[in-house]
């Protein structure tokens, strides 16, 4: 009997049922992390200059909201409640030091591009707000889940962000010129049949951009998408 | 002392943690519905960055570097070192504030534990390291850094408080008008680049 009942619990911590496909799929629309809970703006404005920025930031965000999920819930019955700040802090630490040195090792120039943002995802408090809400809470594989979730969410948002800038910024896709004079699919250069009167608009690159750019993402999930999140107040 | 001077308006105006930097945004939007609270969460974040970027800068040159006390590069430790100075600074900072104004205690409330997870407190810690400042450059540009946030979330608190009155339209009420007025608070920012701190 024993046995049986020892065998049915390892299955129940690791199904994935319909709670679990909702852990994953909440955060890309009626949970998003940063147009309806507004976390982890910070990073999400910086890095979106560059699409290959973006996405390396994206997996970064992913493997830290993830792995810090998942330890902080196998740690939570042994947290104190008066050092828990310092306790997950030290958690994200350690593992965004993992991701700044093999991000280090793997790509030294998108690492210099990154710069402190790297280091700034300890303090990105879509981990911070996920480990309190969350992993605190629950069992590990949910955490788990929960983290590749918002993670996901966060990403996707990032992505799209970083796609409009670079591409009415630079006029290029990740790296590759696509509008403007002289694109890549012009065999003449001086050539210009499709797009070609299109000039760079600088604004894109710069901060205010990314700030418009949100907004408006905002306006369109909340206005058109997802009506339900109008703001009332 | 002009050096010193000239930091503190390039780091305040020219290159706000805020609005340059988008630093401290979870936090600057989150609790700038009002002036009051603002006013609270920006002298709070003053107080804690004029306080950690010494610390932060004594740890990374006596500790972290290679000729500090250990002889060895541990530059890897500084990511886990300056957050848990950090961490205990506020903790301290709270203990201190409550024993000595509890006035100035009520009125911060929530936002000193809340300053731990302000990435501008990280940031301009990371900032002062690339930036090869002194000791004293680095107080002066944490105290920058501190009043400029300070000024960018008194100015969007007032905004968003005037804001609430007008036809938003209904998807971009509330957050998503709290980005625009931003990324048009830091276009009038960008004007600021044009000075010469070196004048003053």
């Amino acid at each position: 009997m024993a046995e049986v009942k020892v065998a049915e619990k390892k299955e129940s911590a690791f199904q994935f049922g319909k709670k679990e496909r909702k852990l994953l799929i909440d955060p890309l629309n009626d949970n998003n992390p940063i147009t309806v809970q507004v976390l982890g703006i910070c990073s999400a404005l910086a890095v979106t200059t560059l699409m290959d920025k973006a996405i390396v930031m994206a997996i970064a965000v992913i493997f830290v909201l993830a792995l810090s999920n998942l330890f902080t819930s196998l740690l939570r019955a042994y947290i104190p409640k008066q050092v828990r700040m310092i306790v997950q802090l030290v958690i994200i630490a350690t593992l965004v030091t993992v991701v700044e040195l093999a991000l280090k090792a793997i790509d030294y120039n998108i690492y210099k591009e990154l710069s402190v943002f790297i280091g700034l995802i300890i303090t990105n408090c879509i981990i911070m707000g996920r480990l309190e809400a969350f992993a605190m809470g629950n069992s590990p594989w949910k955490s788990f889940l929960d983290g590749i979730g918002n993670g996901l969410g966060y990403g996707i948002i990032l992505i799209i962000v970083a796609f409009i800038r670079e591409l009415f910024g630079k006029g290029t896709v990740l790296g590759a010129k696509v509008i403007g004079p002289n694109a890549d699919y012009l065999i003449n250069t001086s050539d210009s049949w499709l797009f070609g009167w299109y000039a760079n608009n600088n604004l894109m690159v710069l901060f205010p951009s990314a700030m418009f750019v949100i907004g408006v993402l905002i306006w369109i999930h909340r206005g058109i998408i997802n009506k339900s999140l109008v703001d009332v107040s | 002392m002009g050096e010193l001077i000239n930091i503190f308006i390039k780091s305040a105006f020219i290159e706000n943690l805020a609005l340059a930097y988008f630093l401290g945004m979870c936090s600057y939007l989150a609790v700038s519905k009002s002036v009051k609270t603002a006013f609270g969460l920006g002298l709070a974040v003053i107080f804690v960055l004029g306080i950690t970027m010494p610390i932060n800068w004594m740890i990374s040159t006596f500790l972290l570097s290679e000729t500090g006390l250990f002889g060895i590069d541990l530059t890897f430790l500084r990511l886990i070192l300056f957050i848990a100075v950090i961490a205990s600074m506020v903790q301290l900072v709270e203990m201190v504030i409550e024993k000595y104004s509890p006035s100035l205690y009520n009125s911060l409330g929530i936002f000193l534990p809340l300053i731990t997870v302000n990435c501008a407190i990280l940031g301009g810690s990371l900032f002062m390291v690339a930036k090869e400042y002194n000791f004293a450059e680095s107080v002066a540009f944490g105290l920058g850094g501190g009043f400029g946030w300070f000024l960018a979330i008194i100015g969007i608190a007032a905004i968003r408080e005037k804001i609430r009155y007008s036809a938003v339209p209904p998807g971009l009420r509330g957050l998503g008008m709290a980005f625009i007025l931003t990324g048009l608070m830091g276009m009038a920012f960008m004007s600021l680049m044009g000075i010469d701190p070196a004048a003053f």
